[in-house]
């Protein structure tokens, strides 16, 4: 799945080095470095409490790191350190040029103001102000994943699980972002559910040439999704590489066991 | 009748100083709310804590007082705080715009224009614009300080996607001096456009909630708005039923339980400056000088 021509002519869109995070005595992640790339999807996963999340906060820059640093390249091209950015900046970049889908969608949207809103606040956000356009970018997203427009002016407290995780992702898409964190997407859904939401967003992904940073204790969705794989064990990464090598030729024993964990299909 | 057993309009010099002091910064910061040591008053919260301590703050003894309710200067509300100051600073009253250089009011501005030498003093029950739409008061200061007001504009499009139109019809956000979004206190929106430029000072004064803040005078204050729906003032479509003015603020008054219902000035004085200048509405009693014997409600 992996494009080899990816990295060729590009620079890194996003580029850790060395983070890490510890509260107090437990080292919660431990000198991760990677670079991703424009359009590339990286996968992180490993079990419950193995800093995957918490790595997810240190490279959206909700979290201060306690060592090391990420950097990011602007949309005018300039890589910039997020730990420099001042508050504004970063919540500006947040709202336009990153997305961020929580596993739980109430995180993510505002479950008492109509679905059409929800899509127009980061449009509103960014300074439109004609009604007419904003409702129609959110009827065109609406119809982009795959709900009724019909919903529009419907709270997304009425709205069923699946229904809400896709409406966050139109959300988060509507300001055209380049890179979008992820956050368990799929949990807690059921596996029907799950799949239209997994064929949904690999289409937008290539659709809008997405880079995606996906957090997952779920193999098949990284297996998916995703051109790379990190494993992480313990605050750190133990083995990374192109999803298909990773996942069926497993070199790490902790790999080796969370790929034999799956059930067979 | 003035005894000394308070100081001078009530508060003491030393919560002068600090009101006083607030109410400069938020001159000097248009907008933006300044927290306040908000002090106990002998008055329930919600009947102009707020207000009554800034015109405390701000009364001399050459002040003339106005206090309106609604646009009524014969509430009870309105007549226990001009009483209050009569007793507590001996300022003179009145209930006539054009003599008065301090007016408190609650939810309305006075039909009459203002002038540089007056000061309106608003009461407020909730200072905070995104109060609804974000519950975290950390939240929302932050995005007053980044100017982050997206969401304002949010509730904007849910009136209008769901009635059409927008529906908010007092309280109406505006924003002040091409910086901080706002709330003026619960006004109906016909009064928005009054703000803008106004010649006189303009403070606000949330008691509960202590804050203050303001709005210099000629200072820009506009109403957020779609550009495909603008914002527009809302009043009734009828005359006043008693001084026939066309250009006013309205209460809807019902008058039995049939169904009738009239429709007078809110402002109390403008309307009865109206009438005493030989304006008629119809359902006006003629001549004026007999309303105080009755008769003249329809």
């Amino acid at each position: 799945m992996a494009d080899p021509d990816l990295h060729e002519n590009e620079e890194p869109l996003l580029v850790a080095t060395s983070l890490s995070k510890s509260f107090g005595r437990i080292a919660a992640c431990r000198d991760v470095s990677f670079a991703l790339y424009p359009g590339e999807v990286l996968a992180i996963v490993g079990e419950s409490g193995s800093g995957k999340s918490t790595l997810l906060q240190l490279l959206s820059g909700q979290l201060a790191a306690s060592g090391g640093h990420v950097s990011y390249r602007m949309r005018d091209g300039v890589t910039r350190d997020l730990a420099t950015l001042g508050e504004a900046e970063r919540r500006f970049l947040f709202r336009t040029d990153w997305g961020f889908v929580h596993q739980d969608p109430a995180q993510g949207l505002r479950m008492a103001v109509s679905a059409g809103a929800n899509v127009g606040e980061r449009l509103m956000a960014v300074g439109w102000n004609h009604y007419g356009r904003i409702r129609d970018t959110a009827s065109d997203w609406l119809t982009r994943v795959e709900i009724d427009v019909a919903r529009i002016d419907d709270a997304p407290r009425t709205y069923s699980g699946g229904m809400r995780q896709r409406l966050q992702i139109a959300r988060n898409l509507v300001t055209e972002p380049r890179l979008v964190f992820m956050d368990e997407p799929t949990g807690g859904l059921d596996v029907s559910v799950q799949a239209r939401l997994l064929d949904l967003l690999r289409s937008l992904v290539a659709e809008l040439h997405l880079a995606v940073i996906i957090v997952t204790h779920d193999l098949a969705v990284a297996r998916l999704l995703s051109h790379r794989v990190m494993v992480m064990k313990g605050g750190r990464v133990i083995e990374t590489g192109l999803t298909d090598q990773v996942l069926d030729d497993p070199r790490e024993p902790y790999t080796q066991l969370l790929v034999s964990s799956i059930l067979p299909p | 009748m003035n005894a000394p057993a308070y100081n001078f309009a009530y508060l003491d010099e030393q919560t002068k100083r600090m009101i006083r002091r607030a109410i400069l910064k938020a001159i000097a910061i248009p907008g933006y709310q300044v927290p306040f040591a908000s002090r106990e008053m002998p008055m329930p919260y919600g009947w102009g804590t707020g207000g009554v301590q800034v015109t405390a703050a701000i009364l001399g003894p050459a002040d003339v007082l106005k206090v309106i309710d609604q646009g009524s200067d014969d509430t009870t509300n309105a007549i226990s705080i001009r009483k209050f100051f009569a007793k507590t600073a001996g300022v003179a009253t009145t209930t006539a715009t054009e003599e008065a250089t301090v007016i408190q009011t609650r939810h309305r501005i006075p039909e009459a224009a203002l002038s540089e030498n007056q000061v309106l003093v608003y009461q407020v029950p909730i200072p905070e614009p995104l109060r609804f739409l974000e519950p975290r008061e950390t939240e929302t200061r932050r995005m007053h300080a980044l100017a982050e007001y997206g969401l304002m504009h949010v509730k904007l499009y849910e009136d209008i996607a769901r009635f059409g139109h927008i529906a908010t019809a007092y309280a109406y956000p505006v924003k002040v001096n091409a910086r901080y979004v706002m709330d003026p206190s619960p006004t109906p929106k016909f009064d928005n456009p009054k703000m803008d430029n106004c010649p006189a000072l303009q403070l606000f004064g949330a008691g509960r909630e202590k804050r203050i803040y303001a709005i210099p005078p000629y200072t820009q204050v506009v109403s957020l708005d779609f550009e495909d729906h603008p914002f527009e003032p809302y009043r009734f479509n009828a005359p006043c039923a008693l001084c026939g003015a066309e250009d006013s603020y309205l209460d809807e008054i019902v008058t039995d339980d049939k169904g009738s219902r009239m429709f007078v000035c809110s402002d109390t004085d403008y309307c009865e400056g109206r009438q005493a200048a030989g304006h008629h509405g119809s359902l006006s009693a003629a001549p004026y000088k007999d309303k105080a014997q009755g008769g003249a409600n329809g």
